[in-house]
């Protein structure tokens, strides 16, 4: 029947049948992720009965709104990079630092499970360690009469948001640079000893730029992680905190910017913000593999 | 010296790690004053709303990973088969569910599917159900669609259907009895992998108005001290139990190798 190989061009008459094969995945995928996302992209450049305007992109350029931006874009860029260093420090230790060969797998299975669990325990979890009758905020108390509301740490604010994301940002940062950091050959540090480079100089001339992609991809992923995050922060803060997926939510609940088409806006900015984290991370990836195989 | 910076980094990290864990489960214990007990747990277990959610986003998980089989082994089995060019497309748009935020998605679905569009889902209750299922299916389209799609590398998709084809198997025989055998496994990583995500999910459920147990233990998070600590221990042990079984699954197939 049909030929198998990929060399073999079948006949050219039975060529559009082959695309049926894919209908039902070009369908769902077209009704249920393409054009709900052009509708949203679409509407932020219409006004409510229809015609072409750019009053809605102009609207995101109040200073609530930026402010909500600005703060998202702070917490997101705050988690991206602790997660980044606390991840790259805790995967170069299992990797180079000679410790037990039995911490590697467990570390990276629990890595799988906590890059999972975002979303309404994870808050319910940080509320229960850190909150004002948390475990920690107790232990502090109670032992060395050290209030940390007193030095005005908050679970409910900036830094409370990005420590709780840390909690998914640092798995993700050890599942992705691990198979990275595995990708350095010994052969190069090798080659840099015999050449007289000291451990700091084969880092800082060899290993880093090799790992710079990925790490910058990286980074760029976890950023648009965070960014898209909504259910921890509305199960931390409920709304007191008014970042951009938290103002997008209370939006599509009940127009609270009293504009719907305002919400298209608000939402075709956090398409743009993640969209171009993820292109980064993707033309970093691409790069990166050239030398990590 | 490196040793002690990389036993530091570990440590920090797991004491990172664990505090909240212990944290949450010792404060789900603590609803009897003065001692430890199970009290939170008997509370959520007896509460009718948790029954209720949890069965609602159980019945929605499963249904969601039986329309994703059907939906991404036959697209992967296609496009690797006849439409070998289309693979980097079509391994692009499942990656789109992990850029656009799902608070995007569901937006778009309310605007889309409304009571006066050409498909009014929102407008019932069943049709209601099935568009949140379809997006529970978006969201587990990435980790689904890499998962049968690395299951099929392992196997020569062209020699299993020609032999099939040349013994008078149809399309949907060899589909069943062939493919889908043969990257069982891979499908049910996916599988409960889905069902870890359908399960904790939250902003689709409550924007869609659907009781499921994402907005159940959000609503429970505001009205409630301890019972939201033993959710989360609940809803860790099941990320966990899933992601163990994924584990067990991929090590059952190391131990037996497939059979072409």
């Amino acid at each position: 029947m049909s030929s198998a190989k990929p060399d073999a061009s079948p006949p050219a008459r039975r060529l559009p049948l082959h695309w049926l094969g894919i209908l039902p995945f070009a369908a769902f995928v077209t009704l249920f992720l393409l054009l709900p996302t052009m509708k949203i992209v679409v509407g932020a450049f219409q006004t409510p009965e229809g015609g072409f305007t750019l009053a809605n992109i102009r609207g995101l350029f109040t200073p609530s709104i930026l402010a909500a931006y600005w703060i998202s874009i702070k917490i997101s860029i705050a988690s991206a990079l602790l997660g980044c260093l606390i991840g790259f420090a805790m995967a170069s230790a299992i990797v180079f630092g000679g410790l037990p060969k039995g911490i590697r797998g467990p570390l990276l299975t629990f890595s799988g499970v906590a890059s999972n669990f975002a979303g309404v325990p994870l808050a319910f979890a940080f509320l229960a360690t850190l909150g004002p009758v948390g475990i920690v905020t107790v232990f502090l108390r109670s032992n060395f009469g050290f209030d940390l509301r007193m030095l005005g740490f908050n679970l409910l604010s900036f830094w409370g948001l990005t420590i709780t994301y840390l909690f998914f940002q640092i798995p993700l940062m050890i599942l992705i640079i691990t198979p990275a950091l595995d990708g350095l050959k010994r052969e190069w540090r090798e080659a840099a000893e015999i050449l007289g480079a000291t451990g700091l100089q084969y880092w800082r001339m060899v290993a880093f730029p090799i790992l710079l992609p990925s790490l910058l991809g990286t980074l760029a992923l976890l950023f648009a992680n965070a960014f898209g995050a909504v259910a921890t922060a509305i199960a931390l803060t409920g709304s007191s905190l008014s970042i951009v997926p938290i103002l997008l939510f209370a939006q599509i609940r009940g127009d609270v910017l009293g504009n719907p088409h305002l919400g298209y806006a608000l939402a075709f900015g956090m398409i743009v913000v993640t969209g171009i984290a993820n292109a980064i991370y993707i033309w970093l990836r691409s790069r990166s593999e050239r030398w990590l195989k | 010296m490196k040793k002690i910076w990389a036993w530091g980094a570990l440590v920090f990290g797991l004491l990172y790690f664990t505090l909240p864990l212990i944290g949450m489960t010792n404060f789900s214990l603590k609803m009897r004053r003065g001692e430890y007990s199970f009290d939170a747990y008997q509370k959520v277990f007896a509460d009718p709303r948790f029954q209720e959610t949890f069965t609602y986003s159980v019945m929605q998980a499963l249904f969601t990973i039986v329309f994703g089989v059907l939906l991404v082994v036959p697209t992967a089995y296609w496009v690797r088969l006849k439409l070998p060019r289309l693979r980097p497309v079509v391994e692009f748009i499942t990656l789109l569910p992990l850029v656009i935020p799902a608070i995007v998605i569901v937006f778009g679905y309310i605007r889309l599917y409304n009571t006066s569009s050409w498909l009014p889902l929102t407008g019932s209750l069943t049709g209601t159900n099935i568009l949140l299922m379809f997006g529970y299916a978006t969201l587990a389209l990435p980790y689904m669609y890499r998962a049968v799609d690395t299951g099929l590398r392992t196997i020569d998709v062209a020699t299993l259907t020609e032999a099939a084809q040349s013994l008078g198997a149809g399309w949907a025989t060899i589909l069943a009895k062939i493919i889908l055998p043969n990257v069982l496994v891979a499908v049910l990583s996916g599988a409960f992998l889905t069902f870890a995500i359908v399960i904790g999910e939250f902003t689709m459920a409550a924007l869609l108005n659907r009781p499921a147990f994402g907005p159940y233990m959000q609503l429970l998070g505001a009205n409630r001290a301890y019972e939201p600590a033993a959710l989360a221990v609940i809803a860790f042990g099941i990320t966990w139990g899933c992601l163990g079984l994924i584990q067990l699954v991929s090590r059952f197939q190391k131990s037996a190798p497939p059979k072409a």
